[in-house]
């Protein structure tokens, strides 16, 4: 149990993908201009992260490992990952349209969000259990979206502020990453 | 016509200060030249060779699957490249294994070949990839170089990881007793210098070219688009 917990707190807080693995920025950057659509694709890919991490893991030992296909896996795990997508989006679509309408727009963008496939390879590469997978990566994802809330909470406040024009837009928002970064970089040493 | 292929997608589109694409590795691998050279050779090779591979076989790639026959192209490339680190160069690999690996999910290259490789001859196609690849590897060791001369007092060091034990000879010690700015090697140093470095290009252009200023927005695919703010309000 306390090695479980202690893989939670580090992937959420500690080795935060965002912020301290750079993992998944294409959507930090891209999607959080409001904070509505940073909720909606922290929720998204906190689904998708999971259940592609799980299909990985799954795949990794029963198949590649036994046939000594491990150098293979980057080619397995992409494919796993966009089939998750395209199943998740199948299902949501049958089964809740609403949450469909929200999180639709965000759900093939994910494929190519390299902190799902990081999780996977990570998980891979460090061996870790079923159970431990499953933590890790809800972990990864909580962190992800809390970071993606607070990002785009701060950038709805950067829109009224008087900056000099060089620094509208992009640098002004990479800057406010690495205040955010420094913050967390408080948490080492938690685990 | 071909220089103007090259230098464009190098220069004007430069993907990862003008688009903002490849964010993840330029952040993440840009704390030692050493490295940031290993990962934009890399990214260069899967860049060209699945435009090279994609564009000789665009007769052949029906249309409604495109995007998975490009993205198992990409993934092919990206497992070569690991091996072939894996095989000459272990200890730079080991070093920047995960963004190696994660080439294969960079948008810059599927944009690439989406926009352009899989409509394009053969040798254009190269030409642009090249450029793109040029583009990204000027961003990615100039961050690196900054970073490591800021973070460490040192330029070139560790070099012979990548091309040899000949290159242990590169390093060059810029004369601080220590670290001048470590916090230039961690993360946070990442995305301030990133920014900083940014905003000092934008300020540049405007000066040079006193044009009212495109201002860089991002939409959902992390591409700029100027009129994103007028289309969301």
């Amino acid at each position: 149990m306390a090695d479980l917990a202690l893989i939670l707190v580090g992937a959420l807080l500690v080795n935060n993908f965002v912020l301290a693995q750079f993992l998944g920025l294409c959507p930090f950057m891209g999607v959080t201009k409001s904070f509505a659509p940073a909720l909606a694709m922290g929720l998204a890919t906190t689904f998708v992260l999971t259940l592609a991490a799980i299909a990985c893991h799954l795949i990794h030992h029963a198949l590649l490992v036994p046939l000594g296909l491990e150098w293979l896996r980057i080619i397995v795990f992409i494919v796993v990952i966009a089939s998750v997508v395209q199943f998740t989006e199948l299902y949501l679509r049958s089964a809740s349209p609403l949450l469909h309408q929200s999180l639709g727009l965000y759900l093939p963008l994910i494929t190519t969000n390299c902190a799902v496939l990081g999780v996977a390879l990570l998980v891979a590469g460090e061996g870790l259990s079923l159970p431990g997978t499953i933590v890790f990566a809800i972990g990864a994802a909580a962190g992800f979206s809390l970071v993606m809330m607070m990002f785009s909470a701060i950038r709805e406040r950067l829109e009224g502020a008087d900056l000099p024009q060089a620094f509208a837009g992009a640098p002004i928002a990479l800057v406010t990453a690495g205040l955010m970064s420094l913050g967390f970089l408080g948490f080492v040493g938690l685990d | 016509m071909s220089g103007g292929t090259f230098t464009d997608a190098a220069i004007r589109r430069n993907p990862a200060w003008i688009q903002l694409l490849g964010l993840c590795p330029l952040l993440a691998v840009s704390n030692s030249l050493v490295n940031a050279t290993g990962l934009a050779l890399a990214s260069g090779f899967v860049m060209v060779g699945s435009a090279l591979a994609i564009s000789t076989l665009r007769a052949w790639i029906p249309n409604r699957v495109r995007l998975p026959c490009f993205v198992l192209v990409i993934a092919t490339f990206t497992t070569l490249s690991v091996l072939l680190l894996e095989a000459y160069a272990f200890e730079l690999y080991l070093r920047v294994a995960l963004f190696v690996q994660i080439i294969v999910s960079n948008c810059m290259i599927l944009g690439r070949i989406e926009a352009f490789a899989s409509r394009q001859p053969p040798w254009r196609a190269c030409l642009d990839a090249l450029g793109t690849a040029a583009g990204f590897a000027i961003a990615l060791i100039g961050l690196g170089g900054v970073r490591e001369a800021l973070g460490q007092g040192t330029l070139l060091a560790g070099m012979e990881h990548l091309f040899g034990p000949g290159a242990a000879a590169w390093r060059i010690n810029l004369g601080f007793d220590s670290a001048p700015f470590l916090m230039a090697l961690l993360p946070p140093g990442a995305f301030l210098i990133a920014g900083l470095l940014l905003g000092l290009g934008n300020g540049l252009r405007n000066r040079l070219s006193p044009k009212p200023s495109l201002r860089t927005d991002f939409d959902e695919h992390g591409k700029t688009n100027p009129d994103i703010r007028e289309a969301e309000s």
